[in-house]
């Protein structure tokens, strides 16, 4: 418990430094967005009347200051371009990247563990070798390259699934995991490779322990030996799934884009591009959160896979 | 086993369509990729085109352009002037309702006039001319004007930017400075802000409370009552995905399609390709600093550059862009002439070198603003300052996104402080059609647009052409406008082209598109 209170606040500094720096980069890149919001035909004194408008004209040090003061009442502000209360964007955004995240996660899980455990069991062999092949394949591929080849097999010509948009589980399950489908099997394909590896590496390690030999020279069969095996390779797993995880709550840009998912990703990316100072404050700031959220949640898993560890 | 698991799996996520499209059965919608997304509600906050489209879903006008690009009446339904041009009376059409339920009355009208004229280069110009409105009951009001102004219908008909939208006067009455986020209506649609997802999804339903107008739809006139229950805009920043769901009939238009895909897009039966807007790509030189504050400069560019090359490398098909189009105001226009332009139809190096040394140029370095995004305008800035280095010019050409490049042109310094000296664009044909509706041709002395132009005798001439009342007088100084601006160049026309949409072959009266996504015409 001591250890969770220290870790929680441990986080505080963490965030404070997060939000300084991203408040200044974003303050400090070149870009207006009183100029984009004005538009193409717009004069000088048009922009300058917006400027004073959106409180852009304000100094720096106040502008980060008035955010900060909202940031502590929980609010995270107001998109200067929609209008629209950030909280409210980013809630329209977070199912698609959690459905996403998770069903990419569980994918990679089923399919990345097993074959890993395989081709550790099989080392050497042509299985291996298979395993491996695909795993550097699926790693080096573009994930935009596989997006387009699936939207073009699978919607255009095949015409199984859609090939953009994201259809909300409140519309129905199936509807939902169709529009998943495609984008989840693109995303997938390169955590499966990672896990692959990161699975047959770490089995194949502890497969050469004394523990395994004893206990295969005890009669062990070959699942109980590589179950046995597997639970001791499960913390670098498990670290490396949960990265996974927390990398894609902050966004899948690529897949976003190339499937149409309106995740938060494609938010951030837009807003970087508007110069929507709102939007990418908050957003950094909670994947930034969610981020050092999830790594914590992974520690905390090691105790689960070795008793041993104790905090 | 494993073949039972991936059926039902199958069936499961078939079935799923199957529900979603016949739920999508009960009602006709019509999806459409917009050329970008929306962001600002307000069509008096910004030039936008986007905006100015959900500008025209939602709200009506007093007057709107036909399809000949003549100001008829909309929400007008009769109007009278004065003897002397100098007192314009206009009735309202009977049972016209915001979409909040409230009358739309003369005092709404009134206010939402007042803010327009706050923005808009012919609302300036109204200003200028003495123009006040008043409200004379609920269902009229008047315009008094010092002295005559030839564009009073054309100023309530502007189609592009910023045209003059009709909203209750509590909400016209908000300042110009702050951006209006409540949107109502007397349109054809209704915003669905509920369904709203900004960088996604755009939802609008047929309007039950819109009034239409008896005469057939045509350009913006006319009937505007939607065919179909619901539009959806689909924000799909990828053109690849945009075409393939184009094709794959999961949306049913784009409303302009790259150039790239064009040509793919012309052989797929299923598909149907249209011209929806004529565009010029022009350029825009800082006249606030040497050398392109002297006319011999500008002149010597203007000699330089061939509109074949720029229109060519933007890569559109041959049949979608112009070799040479000679007028400031849109080739197929009603304003079209080629008054002065005679010199400039093909490029002549030799003279371009001589007008330069006669500027005073002498190598100094000048600034480009390359934009690297899109890949039309990127084309057309690579290709412009091949032609200026050709002549001598010493270009530096520094390369950012558009909106960094929106940010620096607006900076009115000289070159070692972040200043710039050119840079291309392009603009719609509605924006570029007339010596008020364009820019910067509308932009008069003391302006703040960025390049600075000024020319008081451009000023002189653009006064007697917009005070001109008869369609001769109007011809003769639109003429006398283009001459003055081939004499000193207040931007410069690089090349006409013409962006196009595409649809499913099903769509129904895609001909009758107009200039901008006047989408109350399709039908499904």
């Amino acid at each position: 418990m001591e250890y969770l209170i220290k870790r929680i606040l441990a986080v505080i500094p963490v965030m404070a430094v997060v939000a300084v720096v991203v408040f200044m980069l974003i303050h400090l890149s070149p870009g207006d967005p009183a100029a984009l919001i004005a538009g193409d035909y717009a004069t000088v004194d048009d922009i300058a009347r917006l400027h004073a408008a959106l409180g852009l004209n304000e100094p720096l040090w106040k502008q980060f200051m008035l955010w900060v003061g909202r940031l502590a009442q929980g609010d995270l502000g107001t998109s200067i371009f929609t209008q629209v209360p950030v909280t409210h964007l980013l809630a329209q955004r977070v199912g698609p990247t959690l459905s996403i995240a998770i069903l990419t996660t569980v994918l990679s899980v089923v399919v990345a563990v097993p074959l890993g455990v395989l081709a550790a069991h099989l080392a050497g062999s042509w299985v291996d070798r298979l395993v491996m092949i695909f795993a550097v394949l699926a790693f080096s591929v573009p994930v935009f390259l596989v997006g387009y080849l699936f939207i073009y097999g699978f919607a255009v010509k095949l015409q199984w699934f859609p090939a953009q948009g994201y259809v909300s589980l409140s519309q129905g399950v199936g509807p939902w995991l169709s529009s998943l489908v495609l984008p989840c099997v693109n995303l997938a394909l390169v955590y499966i490779a990672l896990l692959t590896r990161m699975t047959r590496a770490t089995v194949l390690e502890v497969l050469h322990e004394d523990y395994i030999r004893t206990a295969r020279a005890k009669g062990l069969g070959v699942l109980p030996v590589l179950r046995h095996a597997l639970l001791n390779a499960a913390i670098p797993i498990a670290t490396t799934v949960g990265v996974g995880i927390a990398l894609m709550i902050g966004g899948v840009v690529v897949t976003e884009t190339v499937f149409a998912i309106p995740g938060v990703g494609r938010l951030v990316i837009d807003a970087v591009l508007h110069h929507d100072y709102p939007v990418i404050q908050a957003v950094l700031l909670v994947s930034a959160g969610t981020y050092v959220l999830i790594n914590l949640l992974i520690d905390l898993s090691y105790g689960l896979f070795d008793p041993r560890i104790r905090y | 086993m494993k073949k039972h698991i991936l059926a039902s799996l199958a069936v499961v996520l078939m079935a799923g369509n199957c529900f979603a499209a016949s739920a999508q059965a009960e009602t006709t919608t019509i999806r459409m990729v917009p050329y970008a997304d929306l962001k600002v509600l307000d069509p008096s906050f910004t030039t936008a085109y986007i905006t100015r489209n959900f500008g025209y879903m939602v709200y009506d006008t007093l007057f709107a352009m036909d399809a000949q690009g003549k100001p008829q009446p909309e929400m007008v339904d009769s109007y009278k002037k004065s003897d002397d041009d100098k007192e314009w009376t206009f009735t309202l059409r009977a049972d016209l309702k915001f979409s909040d339920g409230s009358p739309v009355r003369a005092a709404d009208c009134v206010a939402s006039l007042k803010r327009w004229m706050a923005r808009d280069n012919i609302g300036h110009a109204m200003t200028t001319a003495g123009g006040e409105w008043s409200v004379v009951d609920d269902n009229t009001f008047k315009l008094t004007l010092a002295k005559p102004f030839g564009l009073v219908l054309d100023g309530l008909g502007k189609v592009s930017s910023y045209p003059a939208f009709i909203m209750p006067e509590r909400l016209a009455g908000t300042p110009a400075t702050k951006p209006l986020t409540e949107v109502v209506g007397s349109g054809p649609y209704l915003f669905k802000r509920d369904e709203w997802v900004p960088g996604n999804k755009v939802v609008f339903v047929r309007n039950p409370g819109y009034v239409p107008r008896k005469e057939a739809a045509s350009g913006l006139a006319g009937d505007k009552a939607s065919h179909v229950d619901r539009f959806e805009w689909v924000i799909l920043p990828d053109s690849n995905s945009s075409v393939a769901a184009l094709k794959s009939n999961e949306i049913d238009m784009i409303e302009q399609v790259p150039a790239d895909f064009i040509s793919s897009l012309r052989t797929d039966k299923d598909i149907r390709i249209g011209v929806i807007s004529r565009q010029q790509a022009y350029m825009v030189m800082n006249q606030a600093f040497p050398p392109f504050n002297n006319a011999k400069a500008r002149l010597a560019v203007a000699h330089a550059i061939d509109q074949n090359d720029v229109t060519a490398a933007m890569g559109y098909p041959d049949d979608l862009r112009m070799t040479y189009c000679a007028t400031f105001f849109i080739c197929g226009s009603a304003n079209e002439t080629d008054a002065g332009a005679a010199p400039f139809a093909k490029p002549d190096i030799d003279l371009a070198k001589k007008l330069l040394a006669e500027s005073g140029y002498k190598g100094e370095k000048i600034v480009v603003l390359l934009p690297t995004s899109p890949s039309y305008l990127n084309a057309a800035t690579l290709v412009s300052i091949q032609a200026m280095q050709k002549i001598g010019l010493n270009v530096e050409a520094q390369s950012m996104d558009f909106a960094t490049l929106s940010s620096r042109r607006t900076k009115k310094t000289p070159l070692d402080q972040d200043g710039w000296s050119a840079y291309v664009t392009s603009a719609a044909e509605f924006n570029v059609d007339s010596p008020i509706n364009g820019t910067y041709m509308g932009a008069s002395c003391g302006n703040s647009l960025p390049g600075w132009p000024c020319d008081e005798k451009l000023d002189e001439l653009r006064a007697k052409w917009i005070g001109a009342t008869t369609p001769e007088d109007r011809k003769k100084w639109l003429d006398q406008v283009q001459e003055q601006a081939y004499k000193t160049i207040p931007y410069l026309p690089i090349g006409q082209f013409s962006l196009v949409y595409a649809t499913r072959k099903d769509l129904k009266n895609t001909d009758k598109l107009w200039g901008l996504p006047n989408v109350w015409v399709l039908d499904k």
